[in-house]
Parts: structure tokens; sequence; C-alpha cells
């Protein structure tokens, strides 16, 4: 008696709880464009002053934080670029790893943003390549965008899915900023002694390893002189592109390990900020270290004082074209790799990919790494030339041969002269 | 029962609602949060759309296998912590199947479920034999096991089980779609899944309520020695309890790898057995009241999602409110209990 008296009680307040807030459901669901067709008539400058029946709503998909410092957050201000350029509408949902929401999928949030009438939608990490290749499928008239990804490029072999004519991707030359970032690191170390806080080993993570260590070689022997054989350069992975407790090596842990065994410079490359926050920490305590994060401009607040740059990704210009292309109905399903504007490698309109100086870099070696911005903004330095072997020494580039972007895109192990791993043990 | 003994026994039972309902308004209140739209969000992105309402039950069966699982252990007196640690090593006995066997649907799928139950069984039994032969209290040994599984879990994901070219901890490759629960209709929950859950649900109850088994295990769990002198095999029914209680655990986890993940991911087992701990304290230990109790909480997890997409509310907010939602019960359930318990032995002494 009493077990149905408590059923019919829960029952009620529930009842009560739908009814008390059922009625406006109907209407908020409604928001959602109607046509498409009369957007293409217009062009992105008139879409901002028209009302929000023509809005441009588009999704955001991140994988880490949204404040993160880091991969996560460059993505997010991208997007509320495009907020504020073509007075679109964001929904994002950020943290999106099956350890912090492990009861979402990818494909289901690109099918909740659709539901609240997302046109585009962004998914931001190479993590969610399963993911957004099922959405693709599931909504096939809906634009995605895979961000770093190599889905929608005919020479990506079997990662190639011409089926998906809905899927484009964008990613950055960040070879360029990791370049800066170990001619940055390799002017100011004193020890010689370079750590590279590793994500997980993929394609992409042995290449900016492997471009970190190019600039770093470079420039130590290049601008300081000495011979590359005395140039320390160590790899450490985490196993993921975050600290996930439980589940992948605590970052922290790494950068500790990296000053203790008297590495003086550690050039990051994960989504977050820990290895700035390290140095800062044992600087504070005497120890001589500087650091180098990653992905995002302001990188360096944290710990500016021991920050010697950041090279950024500013996704402004790609996602913008992208958004465009949709509003114009031009949106196409191609693969692209964009580089920095040399022109001004920091310009937040026009330039994908930068490099901000920080504090901790002396003016000496600013005016250096300057220097060799400019080689490598008119080609008079490309570090991807031959000779240049694997780390288990089989060739990767022959004498003088130049690699191609399929051979930077799909390297398959670190560089010889680089210590750490190439393959998970 | 007299209408006054009616009503009142009503609001005895509605307390513990209306008190989560004032503490969680207050809350969304203090974070700036429209608590009618919250919960109206909450509910209408769990049940309001086909995909919703799929995920929703998606999560469900593992979460309610579990508490199943956990009811059968609690009744048994045991705390079976562990019982994450079985969800994650029926997904790993699964995906081995996934990977290994190479047939149609109908080979690959029962072979996949039950190398998960048997996977789950095998790691709870040996928290069991731990705590039988070994001595080891089972909340200290099944919460080692849950380390080591999660080490062989993220072990196998980005050593041998690795994506080609790639080693991270996200997860393996997609199973070939052989292995793939079949969906049902256009909707993307597996009717496979859900039928299992079901049935196994009520299997449990039928069995702690109806069988000798429920009967003598209830014994085991009031008072061991004395059941023992009764002449109860305690060591064998506590052994059968763990078998089961993992059985159970393991299949949800090679259900969710197969039909939501589509492939092993370490965290597979995401909390849904720490949750179902929760759902059966909740439930004050009986089978009967699980499945709602826990296609709430599968409401509440995958509705949130929508607090941030609509509001953008903070992520964690779902989470503080789902905590203080259940301490809330508790705290009532528990002072429910004490009063219960007082006014017998009042009545006891005024008679």
């Amino acid at each position: 008696m009493r077990t149905k008296w408590t059923w019919v009680v829960v029952l009620a307040v529930f009842a009560l709880v739908v009814a008390a807030c059922g009625d406006d459901a109907a209407t908020t669901t409604t928001a959602a464009p109607t046509t498409t067709g009369a957007e293409t008539t217009t062009t992105g400058a008139e879409t901002t002053t028209t009302g929000p029946a023509e809005q441009l709503v588009f999704g955001m998909i991140l994988v880490g934080p949204y404040n993160d410092r880091g991969w996560s957050q460059a993505h997010y201000e991208a997007g509320q670029y495009l907020e504020e350029k073509l007075g679109a509408r964001m929904i994002y949902l950020d943290k999106v790893n099956t350890a912090d929401r492990p009861e979402t999928t990818v494909d289901q949030v690109a099918a909740q943003m659709i539901g609240e009438g997302a046109q585009l939608v962004f998914a931001t990490s190479d993590d969610m390549r399963d993911g957004i290749e099922l959405a693709a499928e599931l909504y096939p008239d809906v634009p995605m965008v895979w961000s770093s990804g190599d889905s929608a490029w005919p020479e990506a072999g079997a990662a190639y899915r011409p089926d998906l004519a809905n899927l484009a991707n964008t990613m950055g030359r960040m070879e360029y900023g990791k370049m800066m970032a170990g001619c940055a690191a390799a002017l100011s170390s004193e020890a010689g002694k370079i750590g590279f806080l590793g994500p997980l080993i993929n394609a992409e993570t042995l290449r900016l390893a492997s471009a970190a260590y190019l600039g770093a070689r470079y420039c130590w022997e290049e601008f300081r002189g000495e011979d590359p054989a005395t140039l320390a350069f160590r790899v450490d992975w985490i196993g993921f592109w975050f600290h996930i407790p439980g589940l992948t090596i605590d970052p922290t842990q790494v950068a500790n390990d990296f000053v203790d065994s008297g590495i003086d410079v550690i050039i990051s490359g994960i989504d977050t900020t820990e290895a700035l926050v390290v140095a800062g920490q044992r600087s504070a305590a005497g120890a001589t270290v500087w650091a180098i994060p990653y992905d995002y401009h302001g990188a360096c607040d944290e710990a500016p004082q021991v920050c010697l740059g950041v090279p950024y990704f500013n996704w402004n210009p790609a996602y913008l074209r992208l958004a465009q292309s949709v509003l114009d109905g031009t949106f196409r399903a191609e693969w692209e790799w964009f580089g920095p504007d040399w022109d001004d490698i920091n310009n937040m309109e026009t330039s994908g990919i930068g490099f901000l100086p920080g504090t901790a870099l002396t003016g000496e070696n600013l005016a250096l790494l300057e220097q060799f911005i400019d080689g490598l903004a008119d080609g008079s330095i490309n570090l991807f030339t031959g000779p240049l072997n694997y780390q288990d020494g089989t060739p990767f580039l022959g004498d003088g041969e130049v690699a191609t972007d399929v051979q930077v895109w799909f390297m398959e192990q670190l560089l010889e002269g680089m210590v750490g791993a190439s393959r998970p043990s | 029962m007299s209408v006054l003994a009616r009503s009142r026994s009503a609001a005895t039972a509605l307390l513990p609602f209306a008190l989560v309902l004032v503490v969680g308004v207050l809350l969304l209140i203090s974070v700036s949060a429209p608590p009618l739209e919250v919960f109206r969000l909450i509910f209408q992105g769990a049940l309001g759309s086909q995909a919703g309402l799929s995920t929703t039950l998606m999560v469900w069966v593992p979460l309610v296998l579990a508490a199943a699982g956990l009811v059968v252990t609690f009744t048994a007196g045991l705390w079976n912590i562990g019982i994450e640690g079985q969800i994650i090593v029926g997904a790993v006995a699964g995906a081995l199947v996934a990977r290994t066997v190479i047939g149609p649907p109908l080979l690959v799928i029962p072979l996949l479920i039950l190398a998960g139950a048997v996977g789950g069984m095998l790691w709870g039994l040996l928290v069991g034999v731990l705590r039988v032969y070994g001595r080891v209290n089972e909340i200290f040994g099944g919460l080692g096991l849950f380390f080591v599984a999660t080490g062989l879990v993220v072990y196998l994901v980005i050593g041998p089980w690795q994506r080609a070219g790639s080693a991270s901890t996200s997860g393996t490759d997609l199973f070939r779609r052989e292995a793939w629960l079949p969906r049902a209709g256009g909707w993307r929950f597996s009717w496979v899944a859900l039928g299992l859950a079901v049935a196994l649900v009520v299997g449990v109850y039928l069995l702690m309520r109806g069988t000798r088994f429920g009967l003598r295990l209830r014994a085991v769990g009031r008072n061991g020695r004395s059941a023992f002198l009764m002449g109860i095999t305690t060591n064998r029914h506590l052994l059968a309890a763990f078998a089961l209680c993992g059985a159970l655990g393991g299949l949800g986890g090679a259900l969710h790898a197969a039909g939501f993940h589509h492939k092993l991911v370490p965290a597979v087992s995401g909390g849904y057995g720490f949750l179902g701990i929760l759902v059966v304290l909740l439930a004050g230990f009986r089978a009967v009241w699980i499945a709602p109790i826990a296609f709430f909480f599968a409401v509440i997890s995958v509705g949130s999602t929508q607090l941030q997409l609509r509001l953008q509310l903070h992520s964690s907010l779902a989470g503080v409110l789902q905590g203080v939602l259940v301490l809330c019960a508790l705290l009532v359930g528990g002072w429910q209990l004490r009063r219960a318990h007082l006014s017998r032995r009042r009545a006891e002494e005024g008679g």
C-alpha cells in the first residue's frame, strides 16, 4: 500500500514540474531558421544586419575546457569571432571526450546541435574522427568541419572518405610555429637541453615535435655556432591531449622530471599549460628554466616571467572562410592546410599561425629569432630538406630532397638525434 | 488503512522529493540559473527527441545492470565497490571478441555478450576469492582490482590494440560493423541491450524475492555466522553473489562498448558502477526501485548536456546538482529510518 502511494507521489511531483514549464517548450524549439535558399543571395556583410531568422547558427565541439588557455580556447575564441563578424550564433559544448562526458559521443553532440538549428558543425579535435565521420554519414545535408583531420584529402590514403561530401578539414601549418619555438628554445638554453612535453603519438605530433627539433637544431648550429650533436632534445608523451587523472601520465610530473634532469627549456605540445606553470614554480624556487606553451595566443599569461614565447593557432581566418562558404552556398568538402601570413604572422585577421615572443626572451635572441622567421618567410630556410633520417636511421628525405605535404603530414617517426619514443613501447 | 494514515504515509514519502526539489531549486538560484528552465531542459534533452531518448536508454542499460548486480551483493552484506572494474573487464572481454571473431552479427554479438558476462564474472569472483579465502575486505580488493582493470584497459588501448599509427588513450579503432549492436529501426538504441537489461532486472527481482537462494543470501547478509550455523554454505553464497554481480556489470560494459561507443575506450565504465551504488542506496536495496531510479539518473546525466548548450551553464553544475540531490535523499532516508526505529522502540517501551 505504501509503495503504491509513493509511486503516486513521485509521478505527481514530476507531472507538476513538467506541467509548470511545459507550455513554453513548443515556442523555444521553433527558433531554427526556416530556409537556406534566401541566404545564398545575401553576402556576409549583409547578414550581419538581418534579423535572427537568417542568422547563421553553428555548433562548436571542443575536446577540452573552453577556457584552457590552449587548444580549445583558441577554437572557442574563433567561434566568438564568427559571432562578431557574421552576427552568427555559436552553440558550443566543451570537454567532449569519453573521460569527461562518458554519456556523450561526438555524433550525438552533433545531432543535438543540429536539432537546435546548427547549419554548420565544427569538431575541433583529432580525437573526434569516428564521431564526426559518423555524424557526417547520418546528416549528409549539414556541412561539418573536422579541424586537424584529413578525411577530405585525396592524398590521405585509407583515411580519405570521398563518400562524406559534407565533411571538410582545416588545419594550420604549425610546423612553422614549432620551428620558431625550437629556435627560441635553442637560443635561450644554457644547458643545451630541451624537453618536449608531448601529448599522444600520431602523425601530427611526430610532425610537430620533429619541427621543433629542426628549428632548435638550426638555431643551435647557425646562430650559436654549436655542434648539433651537443644539443639534447628529449620527447616524453603523456598519452592524450591533456591530463586525465588515472588515464594519462601527469604532465606536471613530466615537466618536473624534465627540470630535475637538467633540461632548462620545456616546449609544450599538449593542449594545456602545465609546462609553463611548472617552469614558473621551479624558477621561483631558484631553478633556471623557461617554457614555451602552445596553441593559444594568451598562453604566456600564466607565468610571463619564464615564457619565451608561444606558437599559436588563430582559427579566425579559416573559420570565417568556412562559415562564409556555408552562407554563400559554396561549402565544399575540402582539406586545407593554411600557413602564416608572412607579412605579419601576428595579424589576427589574416594569419592562421602566429608566434608571440615572451618577455623572458632577451632582446638579442629576439633579433636572432626574427632573422630566423624572415628566413622561413622568404623560403631561404626550409628545414624539411634532406638529408634527414628517421630516429632508427632509415632515410626520411634524401640529400637535397624537399619534403612534400604528404611526407610532412604523415611522418612515421621522430627524427634522428631526438630522444624519446616514436612508437608506444 | 484509514484515510488519515494514508495521507500521513504519503506525506512521509513525499518529504525526500520535496526536500530534494527545494534544495535543487535553491542551488540553481544561487548560481543564477532559472530553475524551471533547467529542469525543463534536462527532461527535454533526455526524453524530448529520438536521439535524446535513445542515448538515455543506452546509458540506462549499464547503470541498471550494475545496480541490479549490486542489489545481489548488498543483500549478501557486501560492498562491491569493485563493480566499476568488473564493468571494464566485461567491456575488454567483449572487445576481444569484437576484434578477433570474424563472422555474421548472429555469431559475433552473442559471443560478445557472453564474453562480457564471463569477463565481469571472473573479475568479480576474484574479489570474492580475496575476501573469502584471503580475508581481504571486498572494498579494498574491489578498489585495487578496479585500478588494475583501468591499467589493463589503458595498456590495451595505447599498446596492443592501438589505432593504426597512433598511441592515444582515446580508444581503439571502431569495431567492425558486425560487432555493433543492431539498432532499433531509425532509433539509435539497441533492442538487444534494452531487452537484456529489462529481463535481467526482472530476473534479479524474482531471484531475490521468490527463491530459496535469495532468502539464504539475505540470511548470510543479515548475520553470516548464524546463517552458517543454520547450515547455509556462507562462503559459496558470497562467491555466488560476487559472480552474479560481476557478470551483470561485465555484461553492461560489453553492451556499452558494442552498442554505444562501438569501440573500447578507457573510460568505458563511465562511473556507472559508482553511480549504481547510489542508485541501490536510494532504492533502499530493493530491486523493484532500481529501474526507475537508474532511469532518473540517466535522464539527469544525458539531459544536463543541454544546460551548457542552451544556457551556457558550467558543465560541472549537473554533477553538483546530482550530488546534492543524492545527499538530500540519503539524509532524509536515514532520518526516516531513525524515526521509524525510535517510534517502534517507544511503542515497545510504552506497550
